[in-house]
């Protein structure tokens, strides 16, 4: 029988990963993702977990180290944040490029300079093109679920790709939250053990990572992109089936009170939360305001996207993140490509919320309605505002 | 990957990964393609000691009948052969004579 626990977010996503029976890990601490990969040493330290952990000298190191374990046929997990998913970068696309289904909590945090600790998904946007799945979480019975999904994803032989759950630094990855474990049993029958269509083994020698030719490169990233966009199904497969055994259905644009909601508000991550609190209040006023919560962010849900938004005069999206002297913030470009080919668009309008750590409450969802609803009488001024800035 | 010419792969041909399960595949790639010059050996002047087959880098250079030298479809014509000659029979020729 699954059992009802309190404990630590983070701690929490150590406990998934010691159920998903993690073979291999490599991580490098960096706040705010530390508690996870601390238990973590600590069950494989305490014979908790069979598992090699390898302790690294940089996030460079980790990544590469879990690209070799993984290739060995290991079930591979790290965990990283900010500063550490940026000296990543050159190896996460590496580790998609060899189709290695490692599997990476990011706790996302804002990128210095300045230099911040805190809460945003700065870090994420910068790695938006990695070629991984990618997906966000809002609690941390999600960021459980997820976890443990994600293997089951990653690992599935017509996907073969690495897997990222992104959930927001301190506000949920340090919270206490009540949350339902299933059994062991239950995640055993859910994940079996990992099978390598390759691996590293020397009685049948292969080459990984070799150089391509002008001739090959473009077919190779083709591949790359048929696989990451053939998940899509693969991952609501695994969905459906974690729904079946637990109750708990996800979806990859998540509605909250959109009935007849002539405007949206969209928001990723935990803030989510915070705006259903607002959308309660609104909706009690009269105003007919709903939200969508976009929990898949690669491969992209175009079809789910558009058809959330069908009979929506207006979307306010939500952004966590700049795209500096760009066209748009990160979600709002996405949005609005999703949205363009389709009749009948609803406006869109875009607030950048919440940078480094600066606290969203639900008033603040209000004031965004008002604005963009006021703005919408009338022509634009900016593309889009960062919320709340002085001066 | 398929036994076809690498230009004519297409992407679902390409392995998972696009790892290669056989080895020496860099055999079918004539890095020779790439050279501006080419060594050229005097044969009178050789004393067939073989050191210009032990630099070369790249394997770009093959013994051939007698025990003589020449260059093969690898050499990259990096002239490295030539600067270490023994005797300096062997000189480094634009490609394009």
């Amino acid at each position: 029988m699954a059992h009802r626990v309190g404990m630590e977010v983070s701690i929490a996503i150590s406990h998934a990963v010691q159920m998903c029976r993690a073979e291999a890990i490599a991580a490098y601490p960096i706040t705010p993702q530390t508690h996870i990969v601390e238990h973590l040493s600590s069950m494989v330290a305490n014979g908790e977990l069979d598992a090699e952990f390898v302790n690294v000298e940089s996030e460079h190191s980790a990544m590469s180290t879990c690209i070799g374990m993984s290739a060995t046929g290991a079930r591979t997990y790290t965990a990283t944040s900010s500063q550490g998913l940026a000296l990543m970068n050159e190896i996460l696309f590496i580790t998609s490029a060899l189709r290695l289904p490692i599997v990476m909590t990011v706790a996302n945090r804002a990128l210095s300079g300045p230099l911040s600790i805190w809460n945003d998904h700065g870090d994420i946007m910068a790695a938006r093109d990695i070629g991984w799945i990618q997906i966000f979480v809002e609690n941390g019975q999600e960021a459980f679920d997820h976890s443990v999904m994600a293997f089951k994803i990653a690992e599935n032989h017509q996907v073969l790709l690495p897997t990222i759950i992104n959930l927001d630094g301190f506000i949920l990855s340090h919270v206490v939250e009540a949350m339902e474990f299933p059994d062991q049993e239950l995640v055993d029958k859910f994940l079996p053990p990992y099978h390598p269509r390759y691996s590293l083994d020397p009685a049948k020698p292969v080459t990984m990572g070799a150089f391509a030719m002008p001739e090959v490169y473009t077919e190779c990233k083709m591949g790359h992109q048929m696989a990451l966009t053939g998940a899509y199904e693969h991952i609501l497969q695994v969905w459906k089936e974690w729904g079946d055994l637990t109750g708990r259905h996800y979806q990859p644009v998540e509605k909250y009170r959109t009935e007849g909601a002539k405007t949206l508000l969209l928001t990723m991550g935990c803030l989510s939360e915070v705006a259903e609190v607002a959308v309660d209040e609104m909706r009690e006023s009269g105003l007919e305001v709903g939200l969508l919560k976009l929990r898949m962010w690669r491969p992209f849900p175009f079809a789910d996207l558009r058809s959330a938004v069908a009979g929506a005069k207006h979307v306010i999206v939500c952004d966590r993140a700049l795209s500096l002297g760009g066209a748009a913030p990160p979600v709002l470009a996405e949005v609005r490509s999703a949205l363009y080919a389709m009749r009948g668009r609803p406006q869109t309008s875009s607030f950048v919320i919440g940078l480094g750590g600066r606290d969203i409450a639900p008033n603040a969802f209000k004031e965004i309605v008002a604005q963009a609803l006021e703005e919408a009488q009338q022509k634009p001024t900016q593309e889009y505002h960062i919320f709340g800035v002085r001066g | 990957m398929s036994s076809k010419p690498m230009d004519q792969v297409t992407w679902q041909e390409i392995d998972l990964g696009a790892i290669l399960t056989e080895p020496g595949s860099a055999r079918d790639y004539n890095t020779g393609d790439w050279r501006s010059q080419h060594p050229v050996w005097t044969k009178s002047r050789c004393i067939r000691c073989g050191v210009c087959w032990t630099v070369c880098p790249e394997g770009g250079i093959s013994e051939e009948p007698g025990g003589y030298f020449d260059m093969n479809t690898y050499c990259k014509g990096c002239g490295i052969c030539a600067k270490e000659c023994v005797t300096g029979c062997i000189s480094m020729v634009p490609e394009e004579e």
